[in-house]
C-alpha cells in the first residue's frame, strides 16, 4: 500500500493510457497552461474564504476558523459506474431502515440468529427509549451517508455507513458551484449530472416526513448546536437553501404538546426537526441531564407523535462498527437479495479467534475503536511505530470489544494538482442518501475526499485531507 | 421570522454603523491634532468621552495621543468599543442570522471583517491613518449597499435598518452632548478661532461640513450647528432624521404583524420632543438635558424593541 505503484489510479491505467471516463478531461486538462490552473486554484481558495465555508477547529483558543483544502481536479464517475453504485446504496439504506424499525420493535433478526442479542442490547448506540416508536411516515434515517472506498474497476467496498448526522453535504454543492464559477467551459463540453437539486429533495423528504398533527405546509428547522459548533456553516448553509428557520435549543419550547419556536410574533410550532445535536444532547429530561443544546421534553413530544425528527433518535445502532460487520447478513435479512455493495471483511476482536488472528498480523491490519470516528483511535498497521502496535496490542488485551480490525486497502487514488504537475493521492467517496416514506433519492456523485499528503490515506478534514468535486458523467 | 434573529440583525446593523461612526470620529480628532496641536490633548479626550470609553482608556494608557488614542479605537480587542472588536461582533452576528441574509449581503460582510482584520493586523502608521479609516467606512458603506439593493422590504429589513438608526442617533447625541458646550451662545467666545474649530470638528466628525455650507454657505454659527444636526430632516445623521427613520419602521412592523407594541409608544414620546420644536426652544431649556434625555430614551427605546419582538426571551 501506499507506495503508488500498485494502486488503482482512477484517471491512468497502469501502461498510462487515460481511462475512458476522464479522455475528455484529460484532454482539456492537457491543453491548459499549468501556471493558469495554478493561479485558479488560489482563487478558489478566495472563493471559499469570500463565501465563509470554513470549519472550526475545536480545542483553538483563537476559535479560528479553517478552510478544507479544495482540489480542482474533478473526481469522474461514469454514469454505468454510478447506476451500478447507486442501486447498492439505495439496497443498503432500504436494508438500514428495515433493520432499525426491526430492532425497536419485534427484533426479528435476533430471533432469527443472524445477530447476536448482546449486540443489541449491550450496545451504547441502542435507545431504549425508541422501543416501539414508530417514526411519521416510518422513516428511521432521512439523511444517510454512505462512505465507499475503491480499489479496482468494479471493485467498491463500503467502509462505513453514516445513519446518524452524516456531514459533508455542503462541501458537495459548494465544490461543484465554485467549478462552475471556475471552469464554466468544461461544463459545456463535458455533460455532467447536476447536483444542484439537493436542496430540493431534502426539503420534499423533510416534507413527506411531516407528522399527522401537521396541517397544511409543514414548518421546518435546522437544529444546531450553534454558531461555534464544526459544522456551523453547513447547519446554515442548508437551512437558507431550503428556506427553514435555523434554530438553537434556547429558540425552542414545548407547549400544548407541540415544539414551538420563539418568533418575532410569539411561539409557533414546528412540525421537522432536522437536528444537527447528537442523540444525547437533545432532550436534557430524557438523555443527557446537563445538556444545554436540545429542548426539555421534546422526545416526549416526538413519542407521541407531535414532532418529525430527521434522523430519529438511536439510529447509530444501524452504523455501529461493531454492527457493520453484520450488514451483508442484514442486507440479506431484509431484502432477500444478494448484497450488491461489499463490506471490507472485518474481525470482530470480541470473538476469541479473530482476536488472535488480529494479534499476530497487527501490522498488516487497520484497528478501529467501535464507538470512534473522524480517525481517531485508530492504528494504521502498516505506517505505525513500533510503539504505537505494541500500545494497541495492550488495548486489544484490555478490551477486545472494543474493536474490530480491517486489512488495509489499496485505496484507488486520483490525480491533484500540484506545482510539479498532476500527482496521484488516495481517496474515498461519501454519496448523500435521502429517504422519504414513498422515495429513496441519491444525488448522482457525492463528497470526494482525498488525502492531500503523498501516500497517505488518511481522509478526515482534521487531519489534512481535501475534497474534490464529483462528477458523474451524463454518458 | 425568529426572535433571535432579529436581535442578530438589529445588532449586526449597529455593529456596522457603530464601526463606521468611530472612523468618522477618529477622522475628525486626527484632523485637528494635525492642524491644531495646542487643541489635540483636549480633542483626544473628547474622542475618547464620546465612544464612552474614558475608563478603559486611562487603564491602558497614560497619555491622550493620536497614537494611544488611534491603536486603542481601533485595533485594541480588550476595547469592546473599538473597530476590530465591532466589525468581529457584526460578522458573528450575520453568521447567526445567515439564513436572513441574501448572498451578497453576507459576503459583503464577511469581506468587511476579513479586510479589516488584515488592516489593523499591525500598528497603524500616522501616514497610513487616512487610509485605513477611508477602508473602514468604505467596507460599511459596502454591505449597507447590498441590504439597499438586494434584501426584501419586509420584518428583516425593518430591523436592520433600526439597529442602524438608533446606533446612529445615539452616535449624533453623544458627539453633540460632549461638546455641548461649544454650542452654547452665552458662554461661547463667539467668533474665536478655537470655537469655529471646534464647531468644525463636530460638522466632520458626522461627514456633515460640506452639507452645512451648502445650505447656509460660510455662515457657520453654533445654533446653526445645533439646528442642522438636532432638528433638519435631510440631514441623514440628524436627531430628526434618524428618529423619523425608526418610526417609519416600526411603524411597517406593526402593519406587518397587525399589532402595535409599548415600543411604538415609546418612539411616538421621542418623535414629540423633536417635531414642531425651534432649536431655540431647545437651547433655552438646556441642550445638555436636552441631549441626556435623548440618549436615555433611545436606551429605553431599544430595550422596548428588544422585549417586544422577542430577542432573547
Amino acid at each position: 500500500m501506499g507506495d503508488g505503484k500498485n494502486d488503482y489510479d482512477e484517471m491512468f491505467g497502469g501502461d498510462g493510457t487515460v481511462r475512458d471516463a476522464y479522455r475528455e478531461y484529460h484532454n482539456w486538462i492537457d491543453a491548459e497552461d499549468p501556471a493558469q490552473l495554478l493561479k485558479k486554484s488560489a482563487e478558489a481558495e478566495t472563493f471559499f474564504r469570500r463565501t465563509g465555508i470554513t470549519f472550526n477547529v475545536y480545542g483553538d483558543s483563537q476559535n479560528t476558523e479553517r478552510l478544507i483544502p479544495f482540489d480542482v481536479v474533478p473526481r469522474i464517475l461514469s454514469s454505468r459506474e454510478w447506476s451500478r453504485l447507486a442501486r447498492g446504496i439505495e439496497q443498503r439504506v432500504r436494508a438500514i431502515n428495515a433493520f432499525l424499525h426491526d430492532i425497536y420493535h419485534r427484533q426479528e433478526i435476533i430471533r432469527a440468529g443472524r445477530v447476536p442479542e448482546r449486540l443489541i442490547s449491550e450496545n451504547s448506540a441502542f435507545e431504549p427509549k425508541m422501543i416501539g416508536v414508530s417514526p411519521p411516515g416510518g422513516v428511521y434515517t432521512h439523511i444517510v451517508g454512505i462512505d465507499l472506498v475503491r480499489t479496482g474497476d468494479n471493485e467498491f467496498f463500503v467502509l462505513e455507513d453514516n445513519a446518524r448526522t452524516p456531514s459533508g453535504v455542503s462541501y458537495m454543492l459548494e465544490n461543484r458551484e465554485t467549478m462552475l464559477q471556475m471552469f464554466p467551459e468544461l461544463f459545456s463540453k463535458i455533460p455532467v449530472q447536476s447536483v444542484s437539486d439537493y436542496p430540493k429533495a431534502l426539503r420534499r423528504a423533510l416534507a413527506r416526513s411531516a407528522p399527522s398533527v401537521c396541517s397544511g405546509r409543514p414548518v421546518i428547522a435546522v437544529l444546531t448546536p450553534g454558531i461555534h459548533n464544526s459544522a456551523y456553516f453547513e447547519h446554515s448553509f442548508l437551512a437558507d437553501q431550503m428556506g427553514a428557520e435555523l434554530v438553537e435549543g434556547h429558540d425552542l419550547r414545548v407547549i400544548d404538546g407541540r415544539v414551538a419556536m420563539r418568533t418575532t410574533k410569539g411561539y409557533e410550532p414546528i412540525d421537522v426537526i432536522y437536528r444537527r445535536v447528537d442523540d444525547e444532547f437533545l432532550d436534557p429530561l430524557n438523555f443527557n441531564p446537563d445538556s444545554i443544546l436540545g429542548v426539555p421534553g421534546i422526545m416526549d413530544v416526538y413519542r407521541a407523535g407531535g414532532i418529525t425528527l430527521a434522523n430519529a433518535p438511536g439510529t447509530g445502532i444501524a452504523d455501529d462498527k461493531a454492527i457493520y460487520s453484520y450488514m451483508p447478513e442484514i442486507v440479506h435479512f431484509y431484502t432477500g437479495e444478494t448484497p450488491i455493495l461489499k463490506n471490507v471483511e472485518t474481525w470482530r476482536c470480541s470473538e476469541p479467534d479473530s482476536l488472535a488472528y488480529v494479534l499476530d498480523n497487527l501490522e498488516h491490519l487497520v484497528v478501529k475503536e467501535v464507538h470512534g470516528s473522524g480517525g481517531y483511535g485508530m492504528l494504521i498497521g502498516p505506517t505505525a511505530s513500533k510503539r504505537e502496535i505494541a500500545r494497541f496490542r495492550k488495548l486489544l488485551k484490555a478490551k477486545p470489544g472494543n474493536y474490530i480490525a480491517q486489512p488495509t486497502l489499496a485505496l484507488s487514488t486520483v490525480p491533484i494538482l500540484t506545482k510539479a504537475g498532476l500527482a496521484p493521492r488516495h481517496v474515498d467517496l461519501r454519496p448523500f442518501v435521502l429517504v422519504s416514506p414513498d422515495s429513496i433519492d441519491i444525488t448522482p456523485g457525492g463528497l470526494t475526499r482525498v488525502a492531500l499528503k503523498k501516500g497517505s490515506l488518511v481522509v478526515n478534514s482534521s487531519q489534512g485531507g481535501g475534497t474534490k468535486d464529483t462528477w458523474v458523467l451524463d454518458d | 421570522m425568529l426572535g433571535k434573529s432579529a436581535g442578530g440583525l438589529y445588532w449586526m446593523f449597529r455593529y456596522l454603523e457603530r464601526s463606521e461612526n468611530l472612523a468618522r470620529l477618529l477622522e475628525a480628532g486626527f484632523r485637528i491634532a494635525l492642524t491644531r496641536s495646542t487643541a489635540a490633548t483636549s480633542e483626544w479626550q473628547s474622542v475618547i468621552a464620546t465612544a464612552g470609553v474614558t475608563s478603559g482608556f486611562e487603564s491602558r494608557h497614560g497619555e491622550y495621543n493620536a497614537a494611544n488614542v488611534v491603536d486603542y479605537m481601533l485595533r485594541d480587542r480588550e476595547n469592546t468599543s473599538s473597530v476590530r472588536y465591532v466589525t468581529e461582533q457584526a460578522r458573528t452576528n450575520a453568521r447567526l442570522v445567515r439564513t436572513a441574509l441574501t448572498r451578497e449581503v453576507w459576503e459583503a460582510t464577511n469581506e468587511c471583517w476579513m479586510v479589516l482584520n488584515q488592516a489593523l493586523q499591525r500598528p497603524i502608521r500616522e501616514r497610513d491613518l487616512p487610509e485605513v479609516l477611508a477602508l473602514i467606512k468604505q467596507q460599511s458603506t459596502l454591505v449597507r449597499g447590498t441590504l439597499y439593493g438586494t434584501m426584501l422590504r419586509n420584518d428583516i429589513y425593518n430591523f436592520a435598518r433600526l439597529g442602524t438608526f438608533i446606533e446612529r442617533a445615539d452616535n449624533t447625541a453623544r458627539i453633540l452632548d460632549v461638546k455641548y458646550y461649544v454650542l452654547l451662545p452665552s458662554l461661547s467666545h463667539i467668533g474665536s478661532s478655537l470655537d469655529n474649530v471646534q464647531w468644525e470638528t463636530i460638522l466632520r466628525s458626522l461627514s456633515a461640513n460640506r452639507s452645512y455650507r451648502w445650505l447656509n454657505g460660510e455662515d457657520i454659527n453654533p445654533s446653526g450647528i445645533a439646528d442642522f444636526l438636532i432638528l433638519d430632516r435631510s440631514m441623514p445623521r440628524s436627531l430628526a432624521h434618524c428618529v423619523q427613520e425608526i418610526l417609519s419602521n416600526l411603524n411597517n412592523l406593526s402593519a406587518q404583524y397587525g399589532e402595535r407594541k409599548p415600543c411604538h409608544d415609546c418612539v411616538d414620546k421621542i418623535f414629540e420632543t423633536l417635531d414642531q420644536r425651534t432649536i431655540d426652544s431647545i437651547l433655552a431649556s438646556g441642550l445638555h438635558e436636552f441631549l441626556k434625555n435623548f440618549i436615555y430614551g433611545m436606551g429605553e427605546l431599544s430595550s422596548q424593541i428588544e422585549q417586544d419582538y422577542r430577542f432573547y426571551s
